[in-house]
């Protein structure tokens, strides 16, 4: 009887474990469909939109594919029939150029500045370090007014500069950080030995510092840009309709819902190729930045 | 921000112990100077372009009667209330389902480790471009939601932006929808640095699932989480995109939050001073959420 008992115990628990084990795999498969879906239902609709033949169209008609998809939207775009984008690319160079001069500043004022602080040990660098924390945790929204009177004052207002301005401030303060963060692992004694030998610190920034940066430097770059893509409230009101970007001529939202939004749409889609591009291409260093910051280096 | 980051900030949470900085030795003569030199055009960035509008808002708000018109004005009251809705429920939801979606991911399944590049997409999309996608999706009976609603179950699908409610639920949905995969990557990232022996050692001491989570991997997590969460209530609070074009703070006004409707004061209704009054009313909440989060900053170490 007791020999009974002592078989059947482990045979009991384990289809117990097993009958979890296959729960926990149908759990996750049906976590995962819902998670497919919930990702993808906007995504899908923008292309729905962008792919239906007939201008302004953004009806559902049941279908769930467009019963003859057209590449008219895109056609329209390309060649810059559609209306709000007859100018679609120099729109899109706008774009380009804020968001590309955005990059460039914010790498170099970025690592300048923490070369002083972390590689020469400028005193009061905390100081430095502390400003830009406190910039970050600033809501960039809510220094929109201020920015539209100022700029208007230096006689910027309608400049791409005035935008690029914007995009600088505010992406500075997180180059500071994971550049200071990134330094922590590379050795003093490197930038030391070079100035025994006689390297001016210009030269130290040049040779060690940057080259060694280089993973952090990435995603800095990518991190500028794509703020500066992402952004509709500052191009919106520090440029006028004479120098449109991309992301606000989807604002027409407002003035005229009647607009070609198969076109409307499938800019926005091409709009949104290239950060996905970048972040894929470079989505190794991305990953290593983003377990440096979750673990403090 | 007007786009919540890429990358969070620099929350060193785990494992190792809190950095001391490299003994100073003074600098001297040329060295000084180039320092100062390097840093300076951070320094003049953060004086003209943070400290001067910064100080040209607080100029701007300074008559108090402002604050009378705000608090007799129908609208902010609603917009306050939108505000801790959003805030409140948007940035809690999204933090916690981004840290059990976190443990999803670490499942070691093929198909799961396919799926995280599709669940991330939402994120590297561009905001505006994605927030309209849900402003049309949720147009009425014309948008994708109610047609699949109808043609799935044959039940009429409500008018999402006619009802106060409604439309600030569509905001929040667009905001989850956006942030909540940049933050499960911020947590992924984290419980991959959780070393296994300490799972080794619990499993030993019995402790399985839902106990594991609990007492190993919060507990490790819990500082992190603070501060991600701290961080998210800041760019949430200045989260204009989402708002301003998924329901557009219609119908009426009824769903405004304090930076939409900051925006509208200032441009649409030509008083800029108002709206400047409207978004420094959150500065009593904004302040200490800031000091605590630079304390953290500062003192945060492992609790291994």
């Amino acid at each position: 009887m007791s020999l009974a008992v002592d078989v059947a115990k482990p045979m009991r628990l384990a289809r117990g474990r097993h009958r979890r084990r296959v729960l926990t795999e149908i759990g996750s498969a049906a976590l995962g469909l819902i998670l497919l879906i919930w990702s993808l239902l906007p995504i899908y609709n923008m292309l729905l939109i962008a792919l239906d033949p007939e201008e302004g169209e953004i009806e559902f008609a049941g279908n769930l594919w467009t019963p003859a998809p057209s590449l008219d939207g895109f056609v329209d775009v390309i060649t810059q029939k559609a209306r709000y984008l007859e100018d679609f690319w120099q729109q899109f160079g706008n774009s380009l150029f804020i968001g590309l001069l955005t990059m460039v500043l914010t790498v170099l004022i970025g690592s300048l500045a923490s070369f002083a602080v972390s590689r020469m040990r400028l005193s009061k660098g905390s100081l430095l370090t502390n400003t830009a924390l406190l910039t970050y945790a600033i809501p960039a929204s809510f220094l929109i007014v201020p920015y539209y009177r100022i700029m208007h004052a230096y006689g910027l207002y309608d400049n791409l500069w005035a935008v690029i301005a914007a995009q600088v401030t505010f992406a500075t303060p997180f180059a500071i950080l994971i550049l200071q963060l990134y330094a922590r692992l590379i050795s003093l004694e490197l930038d030391d030995s070079a100035r025994v030998d006689g390297a001016s610190p210009v030269q130290v920034y040049l040779r060690i510092y940057l080259p060694l940066m280089v993973p952090a430097l990435v995603v800095v770059a990518i991190y500028a840009l794509l703020l500066a893509w992402n952004d509709y409230l500052y191009q919106a009101v520090l440029l006028s309709p004479h120098n449109m970007t991309v992301s606000m001529t989807q604002g027409q939202l407002f003035a005229d819902v009647d607009a070609e939004w198969n076109a409307m749409m499938a800019a926005a889609i091409i709009y949104t190729l290239p950060p996905i591009a970048l972040l894929f291409a470079f989505r190794r260093y991305v990953a290593a930045s983003l377990t440096m910051l979750s673990s403090g280096a | 921000m007007s786009t919540e980051q890429l990358i969070a900030p620099a929350p060193s949470a785990l494992v190792k112990g809190p950095w001391r900085p490299p003994s100073h030795r003074h600098l001297h003569g040329s060295d000084l100077r180039w320092a100062l030199a390097f840093a300076a055009p951070y320094a003049a960035v953060f004086v003209a372009l943070v400290v001067y509008p910064f100080g040209y808002a607080l100029w701007m708000a300074r008559t108090p009667s402002l604050y009378a018109d705000l608090i007799s004005d129908r609208l902010y009251l609603s917009t306050i209330i939108n505000t801790l809705f959003f805030v409140g429920l948007g940035v809690n939801v999204k933090m916690f389902l981004a840290l059990l979606l976190s443990g999803f991911f670490l499942r070691p399944r093929w198909w799961i480790r396919a799926l995280l590049p599709v669940y991330v997409l939402p994120w590297a999309l561009a905001a505006a471009q994605a927030c309209i996608s849900f402003h049309w999706m949720l147009i009425g009976e014309q948008g994708l939601v109610d047609g699949l609603l109808s043609a799935l179950f044959g039940i009429d699908g409500p008018l999402w932006f006619n009802d106060p409610w409604l439309g600030m639920g569509s905001n929040t949905i667009a905001y989850l929808w956006k942030w909540m995969p940049f933050w499960t990557l911020i947590f992924l990232a984290a419980r991959m640095t959780i070393p296994r022996n300490i799972y080794d050692a619990a499993e030993v001491d019995g402790a399985t699932g839902i106990r594991c989570f609990v007492h190993v991997t919060f507990p490790l997590l819990a500082n992190l989480y603070l501060i991600c969460t701290l961080l998210s209530v800041l760019w949430t609070l200045g989260d204009f995109t989402t708002v301003f074009l998924v329901s557009g703070g219609g119908p009426a006004g009824s769903t405004e939050v304090l930076a939409t409707l900051g925006f509208h004061y200032a441009f649409d209704f030509g008083r800029p001073a108002l709206g400047v009054a409207t978004v420094l009313s959150a500065l009593p909440v904004l302040i200490p959420i800031i000091i605590v989060l630079m304390r953290r900053f500062h003192t945060s170490g492992v609790q291994v």
